[in-house]
């Protein structure tokens, strides 16, 4: 191992693997994926359903299979990897600190790191269920970990709150092991996960789903015994008299994901509150220079396709960071803001330099806050004009859209200050 | 029958001080405790503060143990190796009619011996934590006030009886007394002497030996919740104006550097019912509030809720009229009985065992002191918090130090290893949790468990499906995925599952 090197990434999911390979192809000498599992590929490992690369690869891989793809190609162009290493510390200098069984305590330096490090699961507390705390309560991931990699069932009679795509994807897989899944509760009137997650993993498997439904306490003392379920309004105020007590022995949680920024945090860079990651630029720099970050720490995707693509640009872009060709954008004035208006959650990235338009488009991704069944307008606008627009056949929070910035917008760009995003009903 | 000379029913904080103070002489000790670790009760959930001693009536037990157990805390620390941070605390008063109480509290504290009080003006208390109240017309600081990790206190208190000594066995219940001992689902121990530390249950265990049957323990429950330390840095220990019933609910810091608010107080029926509700949950929060208004509900990262063991001992000085104090006495040969040891009894726990060495010592037992008695208890290498050049040599010395298993907390594996074969080992994820305090950060152990699943089953030699969360009947997994047979056998009734395990 070296002392210093041109890119660190830090994760092997296809987010690193990703910017690992394109940073080799951008001309980076030196690149070196820390990685704190004892393989590659992060979170990709334990979804052995398929359903990854149907919209990059035009294929329907698995997870390890997709993985697989990008380790080969990231092997082949003598990537060096730190296995079973996590990541301790970074400097703003991009002094990196980690400690590893084998490894024992690393210490290197690097031109530019592109943080990588996915996302985490969000807990019970942080939605606050009361009630006892028995085993047999677990993230919808923590349990997909025990039954796909370990071979162990965490239970026998399930109920699942939360409809986001891990839930949908364990509540089938659970049932192909022989355990029954007793419902599925979601206190969003919509389901938040992909649909085609809830034609393939629930109806197909007549799993019941209630809508605005939640858990309102558990029971029992040393393992779930059962746990009340509760009809919500549009406050999501538990209805009294809606109660009903499900009896199961386990409880998993599919809440959500929350880009995991612990590092970043810790070195100084700045979070977007809306995203839950780093405020990025075109390029997926930070703001902090030479250091770049990609994947589900920017912001939660819904498909792995848009995770490589993601990593692709912010490998190339540390590269030619580390290579001297790429300025920090707080030293250019040009860059302008985006910002999430009408249905709009957040857009990524934040920034937008109008001169990466004369390279290529510039691909502006967003999620919306309620579903329109609909036709919809997804339109970038600087005050009232219109810069780009793309139509959809509907909109739906489990499922993020893009709008390309085509490379003719770069004038209009150039004068903008701000782009305001919205999705809009295309017949009003 | 095997025979000892002490016999300890429970241990909690009080149990296991007991037994490290008695660990010091030449005496067979057996220690036993129903749950399968040692502080799984009050001595777990409960808001870790070492308290000042103003609160207590003069003259009652409470005053006289807390403030002599404060005075005892610097020594206990040192010697055990355990987190305490006498950061002084403050009791705030919001409003101009809050003020008054302050000065009664002091004058209260003054009789009750507490050193290092004074009054500051609300400006200053304001300028001290500048996220309070605006309303907030001043204040009571105590100097001696602490912070202390609840769960290290009984654990080392324990670990460091076992290393002097003291036989500990867990999964072991009292249920009778017989003739020259106790009988328990294990068995009957013989014993010269009997201590009563269950706790809860202290009531229980009294009217068994035929004591005090008019005497009651109340199950006064108080939730929680804790902070992300990410979001929100609380310094100080903050209590409100106390009310009848009780010191109120509180925003502290804790020794982890989080904030901890709570508890409220609320009479149940029901000693095993440790459960949080969304109107207790609700209720913290309102008092939270009034002290910092700017909290946010959304940075908790964990609730909890603790019973106090509120008894109805009145208090045995003459003139004082007090029907809540703790009981320390023999009421019959052979016989310590405590019992109603709520709040202060965390901060009490030396001074108690002090206490009961007296009695016992007055009672006639001879106390021979052990020329080999060793006071320190080593504390094990915590990773998170040495230097690099310190982690760097202690993965060399020990690799599996250089595995961390908890993100959020920073365990490592060498660490949860370590706790596994401890004196007092950990034999449950939250023993070890206790601990090394893996699982108690943002992600709740999501991160962590399959792989202390893992490590606990290897190092205990048994399959991951034994592996419990809290004991038996808290098993995390039920089967491997590719048992066929028995899946299709199951019967899908949670009674069935009760039954099986
Ligand atoms: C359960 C699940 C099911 C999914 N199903 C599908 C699907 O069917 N189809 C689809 O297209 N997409 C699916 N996705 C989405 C897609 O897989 C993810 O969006 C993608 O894997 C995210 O990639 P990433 O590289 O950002 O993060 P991850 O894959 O999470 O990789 C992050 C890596 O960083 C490592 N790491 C973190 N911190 C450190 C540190 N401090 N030091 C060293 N290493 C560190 C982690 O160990 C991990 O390996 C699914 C996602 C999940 C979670
Ligand atoms: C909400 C709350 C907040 C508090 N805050 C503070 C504070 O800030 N400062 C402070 O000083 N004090 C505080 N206290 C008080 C303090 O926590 C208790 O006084 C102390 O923990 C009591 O210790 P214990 O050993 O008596 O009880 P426990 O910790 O409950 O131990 C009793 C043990 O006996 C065992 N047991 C019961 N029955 C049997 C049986 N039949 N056989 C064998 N074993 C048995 C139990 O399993 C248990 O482990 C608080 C208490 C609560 C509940």
């Amino acid at each position: 191992m070296k002392q210093k090197y041109d890119v660190v990434v830090i994760g092997s999911g296809p987010g690193g693997l990703a910017a690992a390979i394109a940073a080799k192809r951008a001309g980076a000498h030196d690149v070196l994926i820390i990685e704190r599992d004892v393989e590659l590929g992060g979170i990709l490992q334990q979804c052995i359903h398929n359903g990854f690369g149907v919209e990059s690869l035009k294929r329907d891989l698995t997870g390890p299979g997709y993985a697989q793809r990008f380790i080969n190609e990231a092997q082949a162009l003598n990537v060096e990897v730190l296995l079973d290493s996590m990541v301790l510390e970074i400097t703003p200098e991009r002094h990196i600190i980690a400690c590893g069984k084998e490894a024992g305590l690393v210490e290197l330096d690097a031109r530019a790191v592109v943080l990588a490090m996915g996302c985490r699961e969000r807990t019970r507390a942080q939605i606050r269920i009361p009630g006892t705390r028995p085993a047999g309560v677990y993230t919808a991931g923590t349990a997909q970990r025990w039954v796909n990699i370990e071979g162990y069932m965490p239970g026998k009679r399930f109920v699942i709150l939360g409809s986001g795509d891990i839930g949908m994807i364990m509540a089938r897989r659970l049932t192909f092991e022989g355990a029954t899944v007793e419902r599925m509760l979601e206190i969003m009137p919509f389901i938040t996960g992909l649909n085609r997650n809830y034609v393939q993993c629930l109806l197909d498997f007549n799993i019941p789903l209630q809508l605005s439904h939640t858990v309102k306490r558990v029971l029992g003392s040393k393992r779930v015994e059962a746990v009340e379920a509760v009809q919500v309004d549009e406050r999501w105020q538990p209805i009294a008299g809606t109660e009903e007590i499900i009896p199961c022995d386990t409880l998993l949680l599919s809440v959500g994901l929350i880009p995991e920024n612990e590092l970043s945090r810790q070195m100084g860079v700045k979070i977007d509150p809306l995203t839950g990651g780093p405020y990025v630029d075109d390029g997926f720099q930070t703001g902090m220079p030479g250091v770049f970050a990609a994947g589900n720490v920017v912001h939660v995707y819904d498909l792995v396709d848009w995770v490589t693509e993601a990593g692709l640009i912010a490998g190339r872009s540390a590269a030619e960071f580390a290579l001297g060709k790429r300025p920090h954008p707080s030293a250019d004035e040009k860059t302008c803001r985006t910002k999430a208006s009408e249905n709009v959650r957040y857009v990524v990235p934040q920034r937008v330099n109008a001169e990466a338009l004369t390279q290529r488009p510039v691909k502006l991704q967003l999620r919306v806050l309620h579903p329109i069944e609909e036709p919809v307008w997804v339109e970038a606008r600087n005050g009232d004009d219109l810069i780009a627009r793309q139509a959809e056949r509907y909109a739906r929070p489990g499922e993020m859209l893009s709008l390309d910035l085509p490379q003719k917008a770069y004038d209009a760009v150039r004068r903008a200050e701000t782009l305001t995003v919205n999705v809009v009903r295309r017949r009003a | 029958m095997r025979q000892y000379d002490v016999l300890i029913i429970g241990a909690g904080v009080i149990g296991c001080m007991i037994a490290r103070w008695l660990s010091r002489y030449e005496l067979r000790i057996l220690l036993i405790e129903r749950e399968a670790d040692v502080g799984m009760g009050a001595s777990s959930a409960n808001s870790a503060i070492v308290h000042a001693g103003y609160d207590p009536p003069p003259g009652t037990l409470k005053a006289i143990t807390n403030v002599r157990g404060n005075a005892m805390w610097d020594d206990l620390a040192g010697e055990l190796n355990i987190p305490f941070d006498r950061r002084g605390d403050y009791v705030v008063a919001v409003g101009a009619e809050e003020l008054p109480a302050l000065e009664q509290l002091m004058e209260q504290g003054r009789r009750n011996g507490v050193p290092g009080m004074s009054l500051i003006s609300g400006a200053e208390m304001l300028r001290r934590e500048p996220n309070l109240n605006p309303l907030t017309s001043g204040a009571l600081w105590a100097a001696s006030g602490g912070l202390c990790d609840p769960f290290a206190v009984t654990i080392a208190a324990a670990e460091n009886a076992v290393q002097n000594g003291v036989t500990l066995l867990t999964e072991t219940a009292f249920e009778a007394f017989v003739p020259g001992g106790i009988q328990t689902n294990r068995g009957v121990f013989g014993c010269r002497w009997v201590i009563n530390a269950a706790g809860l249950n202290a009531d229980a265990v009294m009217h068994h030996a035929g004591v005090r049957p008019e005497f009651r323990i109340t199950p006064r429950r108080g939730e929680y919740a804790v902070l992300d330390r990410a979001e929100i840095t609380i310094r100080n220990v903050l209590f409100p104006v106390p009310s009848a019933k009780g010191k109120g609910i509180l925003v502290t810091a804790t020794v982890h550097g989080n904030a901890i608010v709570g508890p409220n107080a609320q009479d149940i029926d029901d000693k095993e019912d440790r459960a949080t509700t969304a109107e207790g949950l609700d209720e913290i929060w309102r008092g939270a509030h009034k002290l910092i208004p700017a909290l946010n509900p959304r940075h908790t990262i964990a609730t909890f809720a603790g019973l106090r063991a509120c008894g109805n001992a009145r208090c045995q000085t003459t003139g004082v009229n007090y029907d809540h104090d703790f009981v320390i006495e023999i009421p019959k040969p052979g016989f310590i009985n405590l019992g109603g040891i709520d709040s202060p009894g965390l901060t009490a726990a030396p001074a108690i065992a002090e206490r009961v060495v007296d009695l016992l010592k007055d009672a006639g037992l001879e106390l021979k002191p052990r020329r080999d008695w060793n006071p320190i208890r080593p504390a094990p290498p915590r990773f998170c918090n040495l230097s690099t050049a310190q982690k760097a040599e202690l993965i060399r010395r020990d690799p599996r130090y250089g595995r961390v298993v908890c993100r959020c907390e920073m365990v490592t594996e060498g660490e949860i290893v370590a706790a596994i074969h401890s004196p007092v080992p950990a034999r449950t994820y939250d023993a070890l949790k206790r601990r090394t305090w893996l699982g108690t950060g943002r992600c709740l152990g999501a991160f962590d468990m399959p792989r202390v699943v893992d490590i606990l089953a290897r190092e205990l030699g048994i399959p991951p499906t034994q592996v419990t969360k809290k004991g038996p009947g808290s098993e995390f997994l039920v089967r491997e995925t590719k048992s066929w047979d028995e899946a299709n056998t199951d019967s899908h009734s949670v009674g069935a599952y009760e039954a099986k395990v």
